[in-house]
């Protein structure tokens, strides 16, 4: 198995790097930089980062209930709809004075995260609490239900065309230049925002009370009641932490995109879905890391081969990692691996 | 309930199926030769097809397949390829004709019997069922679902972006120079992408006239006919040594592997069997639908086939056949046609197509809650959720109960020796 493994994982790097480095000579012998490739990868990251925080709610509610919840995908564009609204409440433009803006920023965060939060908790609560003693994929029915529901929500709130978004963080200026590599604003606000929020998860889960009590209904739900912990309860905020970064991430990809849609949820769930599988499901660091992998994937082949090829790449991509690591990348954390 | 049935008498499913059949067969005659009710039947019989085809890979053997689409795309190019104009640089712009009639044996392209190209959908999906099947063997639970929702999006990718792919070239200097293979001509691509490749060749069969587009009532029969063979099929695959070997497989992987099924080949099985129906229902729908377009291969279509697997009743066939008539006829009838008119009735100006998306969710959602185990659930998984007298059932009728749990574990036809040995 270790020798094994240890194979698997050589072919493993060699797969993930056949696109950068063939990428990477190629720069080498036509520009004599590597600073093309560079902008790809700062853009891949900045763009994984969002794909992460959606993909950590899919990973939480797999690892605790193991469920693929379509309908995470459209609450995380119900969050970016909250925060275009809450903007035009708050009456924030780009005329702002900078303090100001990043208060009226950080509430708008608050605002969208509670909103995603408490609406993922409402479905769980609605769609898929009955159905815990049912077979396994009638929730999987219920939650597709959802999406569509939330879709069309969506499409009555801001109608069927991309909406621009006020593009307060002025998304696309240059931060900073590192060797011909171009930092934006964007780039900055994904990882910026991004990692507290990571690193507070991490905490939360492996410090906490509430935190244990997740990893034990992960486990194994029966024992975990035997033991005093009220299972519901603790699956309801598995919902609730995973709609909340559903939600953030809603509004960064609203200042980072500066357009949003009401089909946003369906495309990004698919990715991030993906992602989580990646890096191998209910494993809160694969989550980050497929998230991360997919971005620069998805830069990659939009700057070099083509937009329209980029879905067929990632998948390709992932159906190579599933072959080699049947269990992602990280392997995975839940019930049945135990 | 369960109680009750199996009290009844049994004798009468021959009579009910026969009864059933002549219905479904004098049903268009009480309709207008284009009426649009029977283009809805017609729509819901060939989603019935995948959905039974789906049936097999979720329902029987538990492989959650959340890229069935591709089947469908794949028997459906097929027709395209086989039946219209679109490599019209074949054999110098003669084209190729293969026991086809007037007008398609007067055009270039390709045209072939409409029974043959059911046979080589056949095969085509079948191998990409086995294909798609083959990387997923060594996976478990939901990872076979992202891996199968992958094939399915490279696929649904392939045919947007077919229009880019040259495939003249490489086939004439290959394949083209077989005897009996037609040459495409160098500007031969693989998909016509969005824009579709229309007309394609209307159904021809032996004996009839070519069917048209205003007379539905021959393509309705030709679906019911094959609807029939695919169910016939199903049953007598689910009550095989086979389809027992895929509940096997369902219930217990390791379980089954240490009885003696072979793993690998059941499930490749699955996979190339459901396929096949995915194959055939693409074909009709080629053909029927006039156009293959890389529009009409999206996820949601997967999961609106899963869907009616999942509502009718995962693993039972007369629940997926209910699951599917109702899904389609929600989609294609309920909501445009009939609800649409209720906001006016009411006095109200609003327009419910709008709301077309939340109703079909909403019917999923309040359908899946009311009866998670699906609208006619598969006796054995109804037993194991309710038999045995575990509480609900409060222990009345619980010899009843045992005596059919038996029964569903004993397989309905007697297995000879013959069966066994095979």
């Amino acid at each position: 198995m270790l020798a094994g493994s240890r194979a698997s994982t050589a072919t493993l790097i060699a797969f993930l790097l056949v696109m950068p480095v063939s990428f990477g000579i190629h720069d080498l012998s036509t520009d004599g930089s590597l600073a093309h490739l560079g902008n790809n990868l700062v853009d891949g990251l900045s763009n994984g980062a969002i794909w992460a925080l959606v993909a950590l709610g899919y990973t939480l509610v797999y690892g605790i209930i193991e469920l693929i919840n379509f309908a995470h995908g459209d609450v995380f564009m119900i969050g970016s709809f909250v925060a275009l609204a809450v903007f035009g409440t708050l009456g924030l433009g780009l005329a702002t004075a900078v303090p100001l803006l990043i208060g009226g920023l950080l509430l708008t965060l608050a605002i969208s995260a509670v909103a995603s939060g408490t609406l993922n908790t409402m479905i769980e609560r609605a769609g898929y609490r009955p159905l815990r003693d049912a077979p396994r994929l009638a929730p999987l029915i219920t939650a597709v239900g959802f999406s569509f529901i939330l879709q069309n929500v969506g499409l009555l709130w801001l109608g069927g065309s991309q909406q621009s978004v006020p593009d307060l963080i002025s998304s696309q200026h240059e931060l900073f230049n590192l060797g011909g590599v171009s930092v934006t604003n964007g780039d900055a606000l994904a990882v910026l925002a991004t990692a507290p929020l990571v690193l507070t998860l991490v905490f939360f889960i492996t410090r906490t009370r509430l935190g244990k009590a997740m990893r034990a209904t992960a486990q194994d739900p029966d024992a975990a009641r035997l033991m005093g912990i009220n299972v519901d309860t603790t699956i309801s905020l598995t919902f609730l932490i995973g709609g909340l970064l559903a939600g953030a991430a809603g509004l960064i990809y609203a200042l980072y995109q500066t357009t949003i849609w009401f089909n946003q949820g369906f495309t990004a769930g698919l990715i991030a879905f993906t992602a989580a599988v990646m890096g191998g499901i209910g494993n809160l660091r694969g989550a980050v890391l497929g998230g991360l992998l997919i971005g620069c994937i998805q830069q990659i082949s939009d700057n070099r081969i083509g937009a329209e090829w980029t879905p067929a790449i990632v998948f390709a991509y992932l159906v190579l990692i599933m072959v080699v690591r049947p269990r992602g990348l990280l392997g995975e954390e839940t019930r049945e691996a135990g | 309930m369960t109680a009750v049935r199996s009290k009844l008498p049994q004798v009468d499913d021959r009579l009910l199926a026969v009864a059933a059949i002549a219905a479904g067969i004098a049903l268009p005659f009480l309709f207008g030769t284009g009426s649009p009710f029977i283009h809805d039947a017609i729509l819901a019989l060939s989603y019935m097809m995948m959905a039974l085809g789906l049936n097999i890979i979720v329902g029987f053997a538990g492989l959650l397949d959340l890229g069935y689409v591709a089947f469908f795309a794949i028997g459906a190019y097929t027709m395209g390829w086989l039946g219209s104009n679109f490599f019209s640089g074949t054999n110098g712009g003669d084209g190729f004709h293969l026991l086809v009639g007037s007008p398609a044996a007067e055009m270039p392209g390709i045209h072939v019997n409409f029974i043959v190209v059911l046979v080589v959908a056949v095969i085509f999906t079948t191998i990409a069922g086995i294909l798609i099947g083959l990387p997923t063997l060594r996976l478990r639970g939901d990872y076979i679902a992202i891996v199968t929702l992958a094939f399915g999006e490279i696929i649904g990718r392939i045919a947007i972006n077919g229009d880019q792919i040259k495939i003249g070239p490489i086939w004439d200097a290959t394949l083209g120079k077989l005897p009996l293979m037609p040459e495409l001509g160098a500007e031969a691509t693989l998909t016509r992408g969005k824009q579709g490749i229309t007309p394609v060749d209307k159904i021809d069969l032996p004996l009839l006239d070519p069917f048209t587009s205003l007379d539905l009532r021959a393509w309705y029969l030709v679906a019911l006919g094959l609807v029939l063979i695919v169910l016939f099929v199903n049953i007598r695959l689910r009550d095989s040594r086979l389809g027992r070997a895929w509940v096997a497989l369902r219930e217990d992987e390791v379980a089954a592997a240490s009885m003696g099924i072979p793993l690998v080949k059941t499930k490749l099985l699955a996979y190339g069997t459901g396929a096949a129906f995915g194959g055939i229902s693409g074909a009709l729908l080629g053909s029927y639908l006039n156009t293959v377009s890389a529009d009409q291969f999206q996820f949601s279509f997967s999961i609106f086939i899963l869907a009616m697997v999942i509502l009718g009743g995962l693993g039972s066939i007369w629940g997926v056949v209910i699951g599917a008539i109702l899904l389609s006829f929600v989609n294609t009838w309920l909501i445009p046609d009939v609800l649409n008119g209720v906001p006016g009735q009411l006095g109200l100006d609003f327009d419910l197509t709008q709301l077309s998306y939340a109703i079909f969710g909403f019917l999923l959602v309040i359908v899946m809650v009311l009866r998670p185990e699906g609208l006619i659930p598969e006796r054995r998984r109804k037993l194991e959720l309710h038999g045995l007298g575990t509480g609900d059932t409060a222990g009345a009728g619980t010899d009843v109960e045992i005596e059919a749990l038996v029964e569903a574990d004993r397989p309905p036809a007697a297995p000879g020796p013959g069966e066994e040995g095979r």
